[in-house]
């Protein structure tokens, strides 16, 4: 006869089984765990460090001060450069949004055929098979002043002279991050869209509701994640970007991340490193504010 | 290779004798031209070097290692950086380079550190046949060449081989060796223009208002925003490479004053840029680079570098050696300098427009037609060719700025790093931000 009974047995099993479970999957998780310590963690402790460090014409010279820090904090140009991205990260999330949430309702509730719906939004997806980069100055010739646009105005006896704002301006910026971040918003929108369920919306009719009312209180709320994780993607992006801004103004304006470029151009590594934490603390705010709000995770495991 | 194993053979050393040579010459090391003979006994383990050089895209195209290669016997690879990442792997990780290939302006960033080593005169063949610029601080003629920047000869001697510092008279060790240079001035398209553009005060011009254009990059654009301010007989600077804060405030002043009136079409950080934008005709006056003159014409569009009365911005780049390097390796990279001097390399950057420190040797790699058109400042005779073989400009052109004195004796200041660079960074960023 076995010393333990039966069902202790089989819990001690389970026990073991748990603890098992447990242990393959922390060894599941280890790789990725290693690969985002090593090179991302690291790092990131690197550039902490050297945001306090004190530097002169050759490079950085290792000590504690808070300089960096302050500079920046002062500095009017931080400010003038954080309202700068702000304004465009709230444009351009405004205009995607919108677009987003109009395409991927024509995709869901008029094109009634699940195939169709999704042959459309991969359409949706071909112009990004090319970088990101290239997309980017293609606007170039087309929006200058003796670009394609100001030609057809011009053809067409609307305008005599070209139209200077279209090209190296904020309008150009804000054209092209639109281009750019339409589809990252539309995606995940089209995907919490696709999950409604049919029978919710018709039992909203059924109650009475029109279909603004259908939209405001049904499809709007059950997108909400979707809406949520796709402003992520959008305001970082903007936030972290310096490469459409300064091709799009033609170096006229700057974003945060020009400021640290020509900083780190200069061997002036750690205001630089100082801008980014402050920059990376903003966004770890930002995001972790909006997380707080919805369950992005929820909606990303569904 | 071939026929230097052959000479060997001829010469009937044997193995033996090889071995008692080299212990004599070990010590004393002996350098001589790459062509000619450098002490033989070294011949068969030399080819077993590598040389990392370090430098450039503009300065190393990869045709120059190749080339080095081939006439020198061992391998010579070179890597061409972004400037930051050049400067920072110069600095942190000297030990992973040979040769350092670096501006006139990342130079005061380096001597102090001590990564490199003094390169002893006497080793350099061509030495008295350079430019007096690099070597005198003189023109041709004898008439000092300005010191205002980083001046290639401000930066060029030391006085012991370890020397963290540069001195500025003329001793037994040089920092670095000059390889190549050239002068800029205002690019502009003749065509929109349609009158003579003769002062740097053009650049400021409200003529040109949404129509001009700079550079992005803080320490040439507020260089060549000075010569314009200088021009217009605003503010005489004592040193326009070397600026005060006040003279940083009253500049970046000036240029914020403009761009508020929306002066500025646009600002160019990459090469590419600044070609497009003129060829575009978004700018029709613009700081630029030669070679970029040159591609703007090759698409058929007028476009001058124009000279100017005040005189030009100069800029150069120059070798160095590491300090790590020693016994065979630092033969070879006194036998690798003294290749950069024999004028392959020299004819090569003629083509792209850019000047040889040596121009005597690089003539002997130019055509009698190449030589006068880019060095003497006459009319070209047959079509002139780029260095890989195609034509960029029409019989018959001149090459703007005339002969090599007429710009090079008209330097008015040096590309530079300032002492206020921090500060000018931030004044930078608060104009671009502005």
């Amino acid at each position: 006869m076995n010393s333990l009974p039966p069902d202790s047995d089989q819990k001690a099993q389970d026990v073991i089984a748990v603890a098992r479970g447990r242990l393959v999957s922390r060894f599941q998780a280890a790789p990725l765990a290693i690969v985002l310590f090593l090179f991302f963690g690291l790092p990131l402790a690197v550039v902490v460090a050297i945001g306090f460090c004190d530097f002169d014409l050759s490079g950085i010279i290792p000590d504690f001060t808070l300089t960096n820090f302050q500079e920046l904090i002062t500095s009017g140009t931080t400010y003038a450069l954080y309202a700068r991205s702000i304004m465009y990260a709230g444009v351009v999330w405004l205009i995607t949004v919108i677009l987003g949430f109009t395409i991927s309702y024509f995709l869901v509730f008029y094109v009634r055929n699940f195939l169709v719906a999704l042959a459309l939004l991969l359409l949706c997806t071909i112009p990004f098979w090319t970088s990101a980069v290239i997309r980017t100055i293609a606007w170039i010739p087309f929006l200058g002043k003796n670009g394609l646009f100001n030609h057809l105005l011009i053809q067409m006896g609307l305008i005599n002279n070209p139209l200077e704002f279209l090209l190296f301006s904020n309008f150009a910026v804000i054209i092209s991050y639109v281009h750019l971040f339409t589809l990252p918003m539309l995606v995940p929108i089209c995907n919490a869209m696709f999950q409604i369920d049919q029978e919710v919306i018709e039992a909203a009719r059924d109650a009475g509701a029109n279909s603004v009312q259908v939209i405001a209180h049904v499809v709007i709320p059950l997108c909400k994640n979707g809406i949520v994780l796709g402003s992520i993607l959008v305001v970082t992006f903007i936030l972290g970007d310096f490469f459409t801004v300064r091709i799009m103004t033609g170096g006229k304006y700057a974003s945060v991340v020009s400021a640290m470029s020509y900083e780190i151009g200069y061997m002036q590594y750690p205001p630089a490193a100082a801008a980014a934490v402050v920059l990376i603390i903003i966004v770890v705010l930002m995001v972790s504010l909006v997380t707080r709000m919805v369950d992005v995770q929820k909606s990303l495991v569904e | 290779m071939k026929d230097k194993k052959h000479k060997i053979w001829n010469k009937g050393i044997t193995r033996r004798k090889m071995l008692k040579t080299m212990a004599t010459a070990a010590g004393t090391a002996i350098g001589a031209g790459a062509f000619s003979g450098f002490p033989m006994v070294w011949a068969q383990k030399l080819k077993d070097v590598k040389l990392l050089h370090v430098g450039s895209p503009y300065s190393i195209p990869a045709e120059i290692a190749k080339q080095a290669t081939k006439d020198l016997g061992f391998e010579i690879e070179s890597q061409a950086l972004a400037s930051d990442v050049l400067q920072t792997r110069v600095l942190t990780q000297a030990k992973t380079v040979d040769i350092a290939d670096l501006s006139y302006v990342v130079w005061p960033r380096v001597i102090p550190r001590g990564v490199c080593q003094g390169i002893e005169i006497s080793k350099i063949k061509e030495w008295n046949n350079m430019v007096p610029i690099f070597t005198q601080g003189k023109n041709a003629d004898g008439s000092p060449s300005s010191m205002e920047g980083s001046a290639p000869y401000k930066l060029m001697y030391l006085e012991k081989p370890d020397a963290r510092k540069t001195v500025k008279k003329q001793t037994d060790y040089a920092l670095s060796v000059p390889t190549i240079y050239n002068a800029d001035t205002l690019g502009i398209r003749p065509d929109l223009i349609n009158r003579p553009i003769e002062k740097w005060s053009e650049l400021f011009n409200p003529e040109f208002r949404g129509k001009a254009g700079l550079i992005d990059y803080p320490g040439v654009g507020i260089m060549d925003s000075a010569m314009a301010i200088e021009s217009m007989g605003k503010h005489k600077y004592a040193d326009k490479g070397n600026m005060t804060r006040e003279e940083i405030d009253l500049t970046v002043g000036y240029l914020k004053k403009l761009k508020a009136q929306g002066h500025w079409r646009a600002f160019w950080t990459h090469f590419d840029e600044s070609v497009n934008l003129m060829a575009s005709g978004e700018v029709i006056i613009q700081s630029m680079w030669s070679p970029a003159v040159t591609a703007v014409r090759a698409r058929g569009i007028p476009c001058v570098y124009q000279p100017l009365k005040e005189g030009y911005r100069a800029w150069g780049n120059s070798l160095g050696i590491m300090k790590h390097l020693s016994g065979l390796k630092l033969e070879a990279a006194y036998e690798y300098l003294n290749w950069y001097l024999s004028g392959w390399y020299g004819g090569f950057i003629a083509r792209q427009g850019y000047y040889s420190a040596v121009p005597s040797t690089a003539k002997k790699f130019l055509t009698s037609d190449e030589w006068n058109y880019w060095y003497e400042g006459k009319p070209a005779q047959n079509d002139i060719l780029d260095p890989y073989g195609k034509a960029q400009e029409k019989a018959g052109h001149v090459r703007d700025g005339g002969s090599f004195w007429e710009r090079m004796g008209k330097i008015a200041c040096w590309n530079a790093v300032m002492k206020e660079d921090r500060y000018l960074t931030k004044k930078w960023n608060e104009f671009v931000a502005s």
